[in-house]
């Protein structure tokens, strides 16, 4: 996986290793999210390319981008509020069930194992993060810290094999973070690739694997957490105010 | 805020009072009201006192005072048998209002697929519902085509036509998309108005035939009345299917949010239009009903006004919710043949009963776990 220059961001090339961690970390209006926005096709750069495993997805629609395996959480949680928790886990397998109106109408039998089967799976996905005993609250109501994770929840519902999480620990208490942070370990494991955007350098330099940063829109470094914490560029731009 | 709510909406339809009847009345029914209020509001409170002993008393008879009514399945039950056994009680001029309720109520389900599942606000549903009784009206009177094979046609026609508006109003949103629609409405009216050649104009179309079963023709009122109510378990029947199923939770994804919806793989263009076109499929059959209920159709009876109507219904009742727009109709069918009674009062007292529900329901009658319309 790998994404060309991004233009409108400026000469962006950046790489994605399969089933890794990678953090894009960098100060307010670095561009970060735009990168995520243009990854998911909400907003399409002028110029450059972006691959997803040989594909060029740069022209795609954000369901097509979706339905290729490319999942997201946002800045600013944007759950289907006025659904339970578990409708937000079934709505997300969308890409990945087909019964159609005439199925749903005449209740036939592929109709009913499919939604068995989906609704199966979201109870799956909703013990992963752990809220298990949500399922049938409403998504709006949750507290804060588990409308994030039931956004993690859902991103992993549509079955993407890249996950792209913006802020997953904004605004948590310690305990909660660590939870996130284990949360993404073991989606590590499940043998998905996880992009992420975070400010908080405990959780980066605790579990990414790769670092890029940026500042205006350039990229200023990339490497092994490590090295970023000693990079001279790196600790002028962003960390020597936090370190 | 105990004593103001109840303070301003009695001084607000005391005011409303006051040009009908003079300072003295106005007055009286501010008291009045301020009152009845203030005891509604005190029982309110001490609901949860009383709640306890009831459901004791209720769980003798196996029935949770916590599920509303309108959920327990015997109530369901005897309703359908009472609805089955009306004709035979009750004069015509209560089954014509029942007819006219089940239209609405087959045109408000129709509408609540595109306002209350998918969000998107449609001012000129009216419009789909002309479309589909005109369509019916003309195959009837130029070609001669019988009620149940003209009816596929016409059902087809609405809903290629909700697909046409659709495409190009799905690139605006909220406020703009509301006056695309509104015209369109206007624009089917006026062509329906003007293209004398075709739809005789403003003095309509008459003569058209009623449905045939089996050389059984219908002619009067009861069996319209079997009819709608076919037609209403249908349309209940299919819009609930379709809600639960993977297209209406879609929708309501797309309702709550846009790119949320579009990033977990949702083509929510795709999806507005098939709300849209859902949507005019309900009008179409209610329209082809109602010019071989009426045997007559003209572009009088497809007025923006009805469109408010249908659209009242579904907000009313509680968009998004099936029995909740069910009611909406219903009531709103029911309430200003109530008010005949008072001829002068009637709009004054439909329009006051509005601003009371949206003031202590604002989510509709039952619009409880609904979203409410976001524009």
């Amino acid at each position: 996986m790998h994404f060309g220059g991004i233009k409108a961001i400026e000469d962006l090339d950046m790489r994605v290793k399969e089933n890794q961690i990678m953090s894009i970390i960098g100060p307010n209006g670095a561009g970060k999210t735009t990168i995520f926005n243009c990854i998911t096709g909400l907003t399409r750069p002028v110029k450059g390319s972006i691959f997803f495993s040989d594909v060029n997805i740069v022209n795609l629609q954000p369901h097509e981008i979706a339905r290729l395996g490319i999942a997201r959480t946002f800045q600013n949680i944007r759950l289907f509020k006025e659904m339970s928790v578990i409708d937000n886990i079934i709505v997300a397998q969308h890409c990945r069930t087909s019964s159609g109106i005439i199925d749903a109408v005449l209740i036939l039998r592929k109709f009913r194992r499919e939604e068995r089967i989906i609704r199966e799976k979201a109870m799956e996905y909703l013990e992963f993060v752990g809220l298990y005993d949500f399922a049938n609250t409403m998504s709006g109501s949750l507290p804060y810290g588990a409308q994030r994770k039931l956004e993690i929840a859902r991103a992993l519902a549509s079955e993407p094999s890249l996950i792209l999480l913006d802020e997953p620990t904004a605004g948590m208490n310690p305990q909660e973070t660590v939870q996130v942070m284990e949360l993404i370990e073991k989606i590590k494991k499940l043998g998905k690739t996880v992009l992420l955007i975070e400010h908080d350098m405990k959780v980066v330099m605790g579990i990414s694997e790769w670092i890029v940063v940026m500042d205006h829109g350039v990229k200023i470094a990339e490497g092994i957490p490590e090295d970023i914490k000693n990079n001279k560029l790196v600790i002028e731009a962003y960390l020597g105010k936090e370190y | 805020m105990s004593l103001l709510k109840p303070l301003i909406i009695s001084i607000w339809f005391a005011l409303l009072f006051l040009p009908f009847k003079g300072l003295k009345a106005a007055l009286f029914f501010l008291i009045i009201l301020l009152l009845t209020l203030l005891l509604f509001n005190s029982l309110f409170r001490y609901k949860n006192i009383f709640k306890d002993p009831l459901q004791k008393i209720f769980n003798l008879f196996e029935f949770n005072i916590l599920t509303p009514l309108y959920e327990s399945i015997y109530l369901r039950y005897v309703l359908f048998a009472a609805l089955l056994v009306i004709p035979f009680f009750v004069k015509d001029y209560v089954l014509d209002v029942a007819i006219l309720s089940c239209i609405y109520i087959i045109l408000a389900l129709g509408l609540n697929v595109v306002v209350g599942f998918a969000g998107l606000l449609n001012l000129g549903f009216v419009a789909f519902y002309a479309i589909g009784a005109y369509t019916y009206a003309l195959l009837n009177t130029k070609l001669g085509i019988g009620f149940w094979s003209a009816l596929p046609f016409s059902m087809l026609l609405t809903t290629i036509a909700g697909f046409l508006l659709a495409i190009p109003a799905l690139r605006l949103r909220g406020d703009y998309l509301a006056i695309v629609t509104l015209g369109f409405g206007e624009i089917v009216r006026l062509i329906l108005n003007n293209w004398d050649t075709l739809t005789k104009g403003p003095n309509g179309i008459s003569g058209i035939s009623t449905p045939v079963v089996f050389s059984f023709t219908f002619y009067k009122l009861t069996h319209f009345y079997y009819l709608l109510l076919f037609f209403v378990a249908i349309t209940i029947f299919i819009t609930k299917r379709v809600h639960k199923s993977r297209i209406g939770r879609a929708w309501i994804a797309i309702r709550e949010d846009e790119i949320a919806a579009s990033t977990i793989g949702i083509n929510t263009t795709m999806y507005k239009l098939y709300a849209f076109a859902f949507g005019a499929f309900w009008a179409g059959l209610a329209g082809s009903i109602f010019a071989a209920k009426m045997q007559f159709v003209s572009p009088e009876s497809f007025t923006f006004m009805e469109s408010v109507l249908i659209l009242c219904m579904v907000i009313l009742g509680g968009s998004g919710s099936i029995s909740g727009v069910i009611v909406g109709a219903f009531l709103l069918v029911l309430l200003p043949e109530l008010l005949r009674e008072v001829q002068l009062y009637r709009m004054l007292a439909l329009g006051a009963g509005l601003v009371i529900l949206m003031i202590f329901r604002p989510r509709g009658i039952l619009g409880g776990k609904s979203a409410s319309l976001r524009i």
